[in-house]
């Protein structure tokens, strides 16, 4: 079971209280991942990645294991313990003002 | 007894105003979507329980919300705790999914060179006349979606966007927005829109075709001031019973055509300036409109501190300001182009919001105004539904 740390406004958005627990088919990384999310949680569509290129959106990062994956390709294996559900992948607003 | 119902949006969120028909003692709801921008709320004409918001971010981009029971609950068209559970399968998640026709092309960008069309945000949603499920929206980058299946899925209407002079359309301050829209109520193949700064434009069939409709407006700060696009026009308002009559508050003047807009006439008579975000009409008098005029270029504050609306009873050209009730000293918000508008009971009451957080209403006109809130997050919208 993976774990997703969710941003608190896409918490609110997808009504979730706590980080998501979610199932993965295949290889762990930012593309399956963001797509069992998505495919779970389908309010959330468009507010991580493009809907249509997929690009990550400039302000959201990705990170696993204390490490910044946000440039990374998508599709590169994630550590093993993201993939055992030791750590979460966690996704994060950048911080900006306002 | 009759009530209001008015829809606030704020740079932190969305709140609800009620009252009943006396409009003298308010319950405030919210913040709705607490801590995103609320840039429209909305409800049908047809269904005032269907509201439609537009919730924006810099950080997670563009999502719409849906509420079917007047603002208690909200949902993303498709995604309801009832969809999310259909033996149908989960929704395909695209009520925010805002995707320009095709190749999405260049417009004019500040220092004159060409910039691609790029989706930023949903600045003003119109649910239709007469199907709670139509709605337009009214994008930045300049642009005109609909859905015909309240919300869940948007297509463009990129007649508009195509048009030959596309390439000369220009953003303005706050970005190249389509902020109005008007559907005639006699013949609703008509629309006309505005766009920041373009111009107006309107179709005869229901958005295939436009023309841009800017004969008469002068913009003397830009390279040719009666050109055919690039007039930085702030808001157009249209009483029901008199399609055909446009008001328009545009930077640097107030405008009137009596023919669709085919032809404007400078109506800004005795106004202290010739700026100023929102216009509206009086419910019941078709000749009574309302500004706010606003300090410009630069300021985008009310001339002298003092916070007045202006009422025409003549349809332009002979303004009173109207102050009972406003503050008349050291005021210096600004009234955004969104952020007004009118109830239909009778006195008609007159509504406006501020960037400093206030919601001003008048119940007898514009005579005089009283605060409904001081202290809300700056006011980007304001619309009332009259309820029976």
């Amino acid at each position: 079971m993976i774990r997703v740390v969710l941003p608190p406004h896409l918490r609110a958005l997808a009504r979730v209280e706590d980080e998501v627990e979610l199932e993965v088919n295949g290889s762990v990384t930012q593309r399956s991942i963001l797509d069992a999310l998505e495919s779970r949680y389908p309010m959330l569509r468009g507010t991580m990645r493009d809907h249509v290129t997929q690009i990550r959106r400039p302000l959201v990062r990705f990170f696993a294991c204390g490490e910044d994956v946000s440039h990374e390709s998508p599709d590169a294996a994630l550590p093993e313990a993201v993939i055992s559900g030791t750590e979460p992948f966690v996704i994060i607003g950048a911080i900006a003002g306002g | 007894m009759s009530s209001v119902r008015v829809l606030v949006g704020t740079r932190k969120g969305a709140f609800i105003l009620t009252a009943d028909g006396a409009r003298k003692r308010w319950k405030v709801s919210g913040p709705h979507f607490a801590g995103w921008e609320i840039y429209h709320v909305k409800g049908s004409p047809v269904n005032p329980n269907r509201i439609y918001a537009s919730q924006t971010s810099g950080w997670f981009g563009q999502i719409i919300q849906r509420s079917d029971d007047g603002g208690k609950t909200w949902n993303t068209p498709g995604s309801s705790p009832e969809e999310l559970k259909s033996a149908d399968g989960m929704p395909r998640g695209e009520s925010n999914k805002f995707v320009y026709d095709g190749v999405a092309g260049t417009h004019q960008w500040y220092d004159g060179t060409q910039h691609p069309w790029e989706f930023k945000r949903v600045w003003h949603l119109e649910p239709s006349p007469n199907d709670p499920d139509h709605v337009y929206a009214g994008v930045e980058d300049a642009a005109l979606f609909e859905s015909r299946d309240g919300g869940k899925s948007w297509r463009e209407l990129s007649g508009l966007r195509k048009h030959d002079t596309g390439p000369k359309w220009q953003p303005g301050a706050g970005g190249m927005c389509l902020h109005t829209i008007l559907i005639d109520p006699k013949n609703p193949q008509r629309i006309s829109v505005a766009i920041s700064a373009a111009g107006a434009f309107r179709t005869d069939d229901g958005g295939a075709t436009w023309k841009p409709i800017n004969r008469g407006l002068r913009s003397q700060y830009i390279p040719d001031p009666t050109a055919e696009v690039g007039h930085c026009v702030h808001r157009i308002a249209m009483h029901p019973s008199r399609p055909d009559t446009l008001f328009m508050q545009k930077h640097w003047d107030v405008m009137r055509s009596d023919d669709g807009g085919d032809s404007w006439k400078e109506v800004s008579g005795n106004l202290p300036s010739d700026f100023g975000f929102p216009i509206d009409v009086h419910a019941h008098e078709p000749e009574t409109i309302y500004v706010v005029p606003i300090k410009s270029d630069s300021e985008h504050y009310p001339p002298s501190g003092r916070l007045r609306v202006y009422r025409s009873r003549t349809g332009g050209n002979e303004w009173e300001a109207l102050t009972k009730g406003l503050p008349q000293r050291n005021c210096y918000v600004n009234v955004l182009r969104d952020a007004m508008s009118v109830d239909s009971l009778e006195p008609c009451g007159i509504y406006f919001g501020t960037t400093g957080g206030q919601v001003y209403a008048s119940a007898n006109g514009g005579d005089t105004w009283k605060p409904i809130v001081r202290d809300l997050p700056a006011v980007l919208s304001v619309e009332v539904q009259t309820l029976p």
